[in-house]
């Protein structure tokens, strides 16, 4: 987790650098997702594959209708993002005044720094069990997980945000005889700000991930997690298909607003 | 310490002090660094003795200490940690490889990365968590189950880190490879894969990190041994003794794996004149 951010960063990187002949690159790109899909297709109905195992994609569809018209659907993601967005708030928050008390104060940056480090190698998931043992598993253990899961990331670019200021500032600041707090609000604060932001966006995807880890291994209630659980406990196919599919189309999507929020925070830098 | 007073003092100090000094100061640091942990070990200590917080939410600090003892004694925690590394290491093996081929033919060749990239693309948005559910109905909940989840975990950063690698080579060194008329394998070996190497390095490092992440979140859910199942059984059990033993066993070997690769990293670059 000490490790940069190199996964989104990576990706648009190299596909912007090479952006000709879009239509050319579209057709040959959808080339191998079409062929794997016909096949899927064909094999369910030709019955190659038991459609236990690979329902056919109509079957899909029709789950995700009847899942749409009863409403069951937008209850299970309200729940799921409901879950996600407090965890994610309280964990943001203390992440922030965490990362900003350990990167601008050296004392406590050299009392509690090592400890944190440690404690962060610890497999956010190993996290669960003795949550929900000091927490119940109600609510209140799900949430304070995933507060978990986003405290991490957000205290550590926080910590290296605040620590990375540059020395030619603060010693613009020191003629200038600011004050303490004048320093870190015009000086410390918006140097780190980029680096909280990253610190934040990491904090949205793993909020994510941790809101369906806890509806996966705590009790089972509303949720995404709790729906592709229960999928896979009655063997239907579909409905565990269906669970992937919003899964993997709402952390899309949180990332994409993320960036998105990102850019335009950080407009005045360039 | 001002340079007026040094020659004064220079002569009559023994040049050992000076060498001591990082070392004094890094002891120094150590001590502090202990202090918060010696504070929370501390207060568990006492709220469990005075009972401020009841045993089963909270055991003594020694109880768990003699509880790691017992598991260490009667080899349970070595049959666990080893049973969960051997399947690390055959899931981040297959993985790593496959994404090392995978991330070169994508960064070589632009076609292949037209054709493959969109479908890796969607793959890899899915996370390990979404992929287990969906596995375990194809595969059973046996070891084949470990093994693909934990490739698949390691693949994707290797695949993304390796192409991006290759494409990053800087366009300048590709000059004066064709300056030298190279052939396609003397560029690929004198100058593609050596500048690529730090790179994907840093997807070894970010694909075992996985790697390990996804063991722990495959065995929480569909285990009968291991590290992971440790935790799950340590909750049914109501021994919260042994759930710690196994958060700070499982935080240790993520740390331990991440360091030697840091400094396997650091070694392996020691010939790169700038850094």
């Amino acid at each position: 987790m000490s490790l940069p951010l190199a996964e989104p960063a990576i990706e648009t990187s190299s596909t912007a650098s090479r952006g000709w002949r879009p239509s050319h690159r579209l057709r040959r790109g959808l080339m191998l997702p079409l062929l794997l899909l016909v096949a899927w297709e064909a094999s369910s109905h030709l019955r190659l594959v038991d459609p236990r195992f690979l329902p056919p994609l109509e079957a899909i569809a029709i789950t995700a209708r009847e899942e749409i018209w009863s409403g069951d659907l937008f209850l299970h993601l309200g729940a799921s993002l409901a879950r996600n967005l407090a965890g994610f708030a309280i964990g943001t928050l203390l992440g922030v005044a965490f990362g900003l008390l350990l990167g601008l104060s050296p004392v406590a940056g050299r009392i509690a720094g090592p400890t944190f480090h440690a404690a962060k190698q610890i497999a956010v998931l190993a996290w669960i069990p003795i949550i929900s043992v000091w927490f119940g598993f109600a609510e209140t253990a799900k949430v304070v997980f995933v507060a978990v899961a986003a405290f991490v990331p957000v205290a550590l670019n926080t910590i290296e945000g605040a620590a990375s200021a540059p020395k030619p500032l603060i010693e613009v600041c020191e003629v200038l005889t600011f004050s303490r707090w004048q320093r870190i609000r015009r000086a410390y604060l918006p140097s780190a700000l980029p680096s909280i932001l990253t610190g934040v966006h990491l904090g949205l995807i793993y909020a994510w991930l941790a809101t369906v880890a806890a509806e996966y291994f705590m009790t089972v209630g509303p949720g995404i997690g709790g729906l592709i659980i229960a999928g896979r406990e009655r063997f239907q196919m579909e409905l565990v298909m269906l669970g992937v599919v919003i899964l993997g189309t709402v952390g899309f999507l949180l990332n994409h607003i993320a960036t998105l929020v990102e850019v335009r925070l950080l407009r005045w830098r360039a | 310490m001002t340079v007026l007073d040094l020659p004064h003092r220079l002569p009559s100090r023994p040049i050992s002090l000076r060498l001591l000094r990082p070392l004094v100061a890094g002891l120094r640091d150590f001590a502090v660094a202990l202090l918060l942990p010696a504070v929370i070990l501390l207060l568990w200590a006492i709220g469990s003795a005075y009972e401020l917080v009841p045993q089963q939410i909270l055991p003594p600090p020694i109880y768990v200490w003699e509880n790691f003892r017992d598991m260490l004694a009667g080899g349970e925690l070595l049959q666990h940690a080893g049973i969960s590394a051997v399947r690390v290491a055959g899931g981040f093996a297959i993985g790593a490889a496959l994404g090392l081929l995978l991330g070169i033919a994508m960064g070589l060749s632009e076609v292949v990365d037209d054709y493959v990239r969109p479908l890796f693309t969607a793959i890899a948005q899915v996370p390990t968590l979404g992929w287990i559910p969906l596995l375990m109905l194809f595969l059973g909940i046996g070891e084949a189950l470990k093994i693909v989840i934990i490739a698949k975990a390691a693949l994707v950063p290797m695949v993304l880190n390796t192409s991006a690698g290759i494409r990053g080579v800087p366009k300048a060194y590709v000059e004066v490879a064709d300056v030298f008329a190279f052939t396609r394998w003397q560029k690929l070996r004198r100058l593609i894969l050596p500048a690529a190497v730090p790179p994907i390095f840093t997807g070894i490092r970010y694909s075992l990190t996985k790697a390990w992440t996804a063991l722990v979140a495959v065995e929480l859910l569909a285990s009968a041994e291991g590290l992971g199942y440790l935790l799950v059984w340590g909750r049914q059990m109501f021994w919260l003794d042994t759930m710690i033993v196994a958060m700070v066993i499982i935080g240790l070997v993520g740390f331990a794996m991440d360091k030697i690769l840091a400094l396997a990293e650091a070694w392996l670059q020691s010939w790169r004149i700038d850094g």
